[in-house]
């Protein structure tokens, strides 16, 4: 502490509950609504404390129709084909970059320097600058409405390559020097030295592309048409233009917050790898 | 780059790089080249032909009104999505940087909105200021002031900005929080010794000492603000009312699944691939050199 003042102490403390509660607001009305009855939703001023329909909603969200009127895939089976999708995202980026990265640092071949930039250039084209084009390549491989099409286009990855990269290149040379004087191979270094080494990176970077993974939107927009591969975060949308005819607010709310229940968890169960894994992933 | 002790040249790293260059090349430099080539392209109304124009579709778009506009109005958005989220964050980081019991409490609560998909963000942002429902819109009528985004244009402007800054004031407040953390307590004292308040102390010495990461947060959220908001646009307003929302990255996605414009929305797409790569390197020169003033 550098001076004792107690107004300003107290003002800090007021300032941050202020803060808080910008923040969670929206969270708050949400979950309000997804506690209350869907005429009770259907008047203004809409409630601010929460009702005693949450189980039901939640019932009835889960394993019902969802909205009613409506011929829609359980929320059960969204809430799979999202967490399917982050598995796969996650763990596929993880994968590939780990190996690349390991074959750039350790060894020497011909046209290195030819494969680092070209995954370079995965960092420069977002999704968004080229969707048609993409779009039309998994179709034609026919991928579409499955869950490889899904993820693997989306699972390049210039920033965890660097990431391990940065994490590999900090390792002492003696390791690998040792190691091969007692015999091993180059994937049995990597799996037995750099894996285990390189452990709490790999967390920290799986929650950043869980996060990342299960809040896609676009890219699962544009190819599922089946609605057996609709994810949670893709529904919400379907279900707010359904809202302008017949609102369903609490059931839209409930869904609203399944869908963001996972990620949230996972950020605040693992906030320091979280925190670990956005200030690596961006330097 | 390359480890002093390596392992010898064989066909096993070739093996290791080929699944992501393999994707690479299939789902990024592929499409992208795709891109380029069709932006060349001018498709007649049914498909049947196309013909290659040169440069004919970037002419088109450098006179167009509604690329102009909605190049004009993604500045716009972004720099306020910056300043309102940066600023917000900053205030809220100064602070929390005082407090010594609860300050992780308070990160742990300020810190999740990051992992709320940005349609979801919308969808909330949305049922508040729904003008029939909504909270907002039912205190806003008692100071007489009518509240209808579905209308009136700058009304759909400003929520859009509100729900982007929202999901994007974790993230800053984070690392605005851990620069402010780093910055030697003994500097601070000898600034309070010497009689400056804790707002002068701010404004003189904290504030320039963070400049760095405002910087680098600057760069991320305008590519935040570019690429990451569609979902939020089109959860909440669609573009909408009469385009007054639809940004460059939404422009794309309209033009080329709604209007079917392909050379057109190929044209786009391929300068935002331009926008893109200057941010990248203004991006990396900063982490290169690490700003300073």
């Amino acid at each position: 502490m550098i001076e004792n003042r107690p107004y300003l102490a107290i003002l800090s403390h007021i300032i941050l509950v202020l803060g808080v509660a910008i923040v969670a607001l929206p969270i708050w009305i949400t979950f309000v609504a997804a506690t209350h009855d869907e005429v009770r939703m259907l008047q203004a001023p809409i409630p601010m404390l929460p009702g005693g329909h949450f189980w039901e909603n939640f019932k009835q969200t889960l394993f019902g129709s969802g909205l009613s009127g409506t011929q829609s895939t359980p929320v059960w089976r969204m809430l799979l084909n999202s967490m399917a999708m982050a598995l796969m995202i996650s763990g596929g980026k993880i994968a590939i970059s780990l190996i690349s990265a390991f074959a750039i640092v350790y060894f020497k071949f011909p046209f290195r320097m030819g494969f680092f930039w070209m995954i370079f250039i995965t960092l420069m084209l977002p999704v968004e600058v080229r969707i048609l084009p993409t779009f039309e390549v998994v179709a034609s491989l026919g991928m579409l409405n499955s869950y490889l099409g899904l993820s693997v286009p989306l699972i390049a990855s210039a920033t965890a390559t660097f990431m391990f990269r940065q994490v590999f290149l900090t390792i002492p040379d003696e390791m690998l020097e040792s190691a091969r004087i007692d015999g091993a191979g180059p994937m049995r270094f990597f799996w037995d030295i750099l894996i285990p080494l390189s452990r709490t990176n790999i967390a920290a970077l799986f929650v950043i592309l869980f996060i990342y993974g299960w809040n896609q939107y676009l890219w699962p927009l544009l190819i599922t048409t089946d609605t057996d591969m609709t994810t949670i975060v893709m529904s919400i949308k379907q279900m707010l233009e359904a809202a302008e005819q017949s609102p369903q607010w609490n059931i839209i709310m409930m869904t609203a917050l399944l869908a963001m229940i996972p990620p949230v968890f996972v950020v605040v169960a693992m906030q320091k790898l979280f925190v670990q894994g956005l200030t690596e992933t961006d330097k | 780059m390359l480890k002093r002790v390596h392992f010898p040249s064989s066909p096993l790293p070739y093996l290791l790089v080929a699944p992501q260059i393999l994707i690479t090349i299939v789902f990024f430099i592929w499409p992208a080249s795709q891109a380029v080539y069709q932006s060349f392209l001018i498709e007649d109304a049914f498909g049947l032909s196309t013909e290659f124009v040169w440069f004919e579709n970037f002419a088109y778009l450098a006179q167009d009104e509604h690329y102009y506009g909605s190049f004009v109005r993604t500045m716009f958005f972004s720099a306020a999505v910056a300043l309102l989220s940066m600023s917000f964050a900053v205030l809220l980081a100064g602070f929390a940087d005082r407090v010594i019991r609860g300050a992780t409490l308070y990160r742990t609560l300020l810190i999740w909105p990051y992992a709320v998909a940005p349609v979801l963000a919308g969808a909330l942002w949305v049922f508040m200021f729904n003008p029939t429902l909504g909270i907002f819109p039912y205190i806003l009528k008692f100071g007489g002031y009518d509240w209808n985004h579905y209308l009136n244009g700058n009304q759909a402007m400003l929520l859009v900005i509100l729900a982007a800054a929202w999901k994007q004031v974790a993230y800053n407040f984070l690392f605005y929080l851990a620069a402010m953390q780093s910055i030697p307590k003994s500097l601070i004292e000898a600034a309070a010794i010497d009689g400056a308040g804790p707002v002068r102390r701010f404004w003189t010495m904290v504030f320039p000492l963070i400049s760095p990461t405002t910087f680098f947060l600057l760069v991320i959220n305008v590519v935040y603000a570019f690429f990451d908001t569609f979902g939020i646009i089109h959860a909440v307003t669609q573009g909408g009312p009469a385009s007054s929302t639809t940004t460059l990255v939404y422009k794309v996605f309209n033009d080329g699944f709604v209007g079917l414009d392909l050379g057109g929305s190929a044209a786009q797409s391929v300068i935002l691939m331009f926008l893109v790569i200057i941010m990248t390197v203004v991006q990396f020169r900063y982490v290169e050199k690490k700003v300073e003033y």
